[in-house]
């Protein structure tokens, strides 16, 4: 298989983005990764959404897409994997390059919450995690997954630590220019905090926000053309029973095990050799099932573990150095591409001041609802 | 919404009656009509229906509900064993405040479920309730 290259990034501030539609946003993230990279065009444009059809009526999002960014008449289309879809849609760019059919590929994720009502986002989020006539029949959300697989973790395991994920993810998205909540926020506000699914808490889970990120994958050939540093990249996948439940051990995220051995496996890198990892915590638990499934904690010990400081800034794993889906923000299909983009800033050395001493490798991991599909893509920085 | 009454019509055997299909080879249980064994893949099912009753495992409220179920805020979800072993999901009713606790016996009973789109369908299905014989 052909190496896959990141050539550069782009994105927008993760916010309520009123005066600008779906596709604009997703064009101006488009065009800040073509600028980055210093390519002109691309063989194709791959586009991640979720709700798209639920929220703004539209659909057919590639043409849409090549359109708004000047690259109509270049073959588009979108992929979907409810809120991983930007993981989907770099998997997608990934295998066109490696297999040697495309020089250059745009992929680009985005997402319009503020379009909906609050209720209508939560039934989107309702319909994509779960079976319509099954979670969705019944009023299952995603948080109410959510707060069933803490319930059985807390009974397991105890809850020590799990509030403290938003800790960690809101004082690295302190100052970030692109993060939709920068600032800092006190264990005992998280605990102080309502419930939205007991025990959940309102200040455990993202909130809702427009953004949209794009990255330019390019082949071994044309990285060594371009100025950009030379970062590899690497991504696999997995799916797992959509319900939970239906699952042999409902805390053991089996798309996350699956996908992080995979991608490392490929990578030829060990977990040791990691220098970073992104966490989909749209859900606190869900950032420690994350790390525990993905063998960077024992079970039951991600919380005790944040407690201690591993996960910041300075610690042995960092996690969430923008600020993670809790504090730099969750629009769906962009999430997976804006993990992607700031694993490449902290390995190019672009990070500012969340900037990560001698990064050279970086692993994220995209969830769709609870894990129904895992993606995790790995960045590492090659000596040119 | 995007959910129409075909689909409420097909999936009533196991809304209505907690219908549906175990695998003859490895007992997973699926609420679908299934083609393969979702576990197995083996393609013989025998047609069940599931026991009405069982162990709450564990259970929550929905604060912030989807907009299908505004008017029913709050409202409970429980995850439940069922006597058989088969795990499902289901909203719990007929509860006094205090009286949802992990381990109660739980007993399935017919309810109104929802009004479903802009037809006003209204679409039943199971939910449990705290077991009247308490043993």
């Amino acid at each position: 298989m052909a190496g896959v290259y990141v050539a550069g990034v782009g994105f927008t501030k993760i916010a309520e983005h009123w005066d600008k539609d779906l596709e604009q946003l997703m064009a101006e993230a488009a065009v800040k990764a073509l600028e980055d990279a210093g390519v002109s065009t691309v063989n194709a444009i791959y586009v991640g959404c979720a709700l798209g059809e639920h929220l703004q009526c539209q659909a057919n999002l590639g043409a849409l897409m090549a359109e708004c960014a000047g690259l109509t008449g270049v073959p588009a289309f979108r992929a979907e994997a409810a809120d991983a879809s930007g993981a989907a849609a770099l998997y997608s760019g990934f295998c066109d390059i490696a297999s040697g059919r495309s020089e250059a590929v745009l992929v680009v994720g985005g997402e319009k919450l503020s379009d909906g009502l609050s209720e209508e986002v939560s039934s989107g989020t309702l319909m994509m995690s779960g079976r319509s006539w099954y979670e969705g029949f019944m009023g299952i959300d995603f948080y109410a997954m959510s707060a069933l697989l803490y319930r059985l973790y807390s009974k397991r395991y105890g809850d020590e630590g799990i509030p403290f994920f938003p800790v960690i993810s809101h004082e690295h998205a302190e100052g970030v220019a692109h993060a939709q909540y920068p600032f800092k926020i006190a264990l005992d506000r998280v605990l102080e905090s309502p419930f939205i699914a007991e025990p959940l808490r309102m200040l455990e889970v993202s909130g809702i926000g427009d953004g949209a990120a794009a990255a330019v994958l390019v082949s071994e050939e044309l990285a060594r053309r371009l100025k950009s540093p030379k970062i590899r990249m690497f991504i696999s996948s997995a799916t797992d029973y959509v319900n939970p439940f239906d699952r042999e051990d409902p805390l053991r995220l089996q798309s996350v095990m699956l996908s992080v051995s995979r991608v490392l496996e490929h990578a030829g890198i060990s977990r040791s050799e990691l220098n970073m990892v992104e966490l989909h915590d749209s859900a606190s638990i869900l950032g420690a099932l994350c790390l525990e499934s993905g063998g960077f904690s024992p079970p039951g010990a991600a919380g005790k573990l944040a407690m201690k400081g591993e996960f910041g800034l300075n610690g042995r794993l960092p996690c969430n150095t923008f600020g993670g889906l809790k504090a730099r923000g969750h629009p769906f299909g962009a999430t997976a591409i804006y993990q992607v983009a700031e694993i490449y800033l902290q390995l190019a050395g672009r990070a500012g001041k969340n900037q990560l001493d001698k990064a050279r490798t970086g692993l994220a991991i995209s969830l769709s609802g609870v894990g129904a599909a895992a993606f995790t893509s790995l960045l590492k920085m090659e000596e040119v | 919404m995007g959910m129409r009454v075909p689909g409420y019509w097909r999936n009533m055997p196991f809304l209505y009656r907690l219908a549906g299909w175990k695998c003859v080879h490895c007992g997973a249980f699926h609420h679908y009509k299934p083609v393969v064994c979702r576990r197995c893949r083996s393609k013989e099912f025998a047609q069940v229906e599931l026991p009405g009753s069982g162990r709450l495992i564990a259970y929550t409220v929905v604060r912030s509900p989807p907009k299908e179920f505004e008017r029913c805020a709050p409202y409970a979800i429980g995850l439940i064993e069922l006597e058989d072993g088969t795990k499902i999901l289901s909203q719990l009713t007929d509860f006094k405040e205090n009286e949802l606790r992990d381990d109660i016996r739980v007993e399935a009973v017919f309810r109104r479920v929802r009004i479903n789109g802009e037809q006003g369908i209204i679409e039943y299905g199971y939910k449990f309730r705290p077991a009247l014989s308490r043993s």
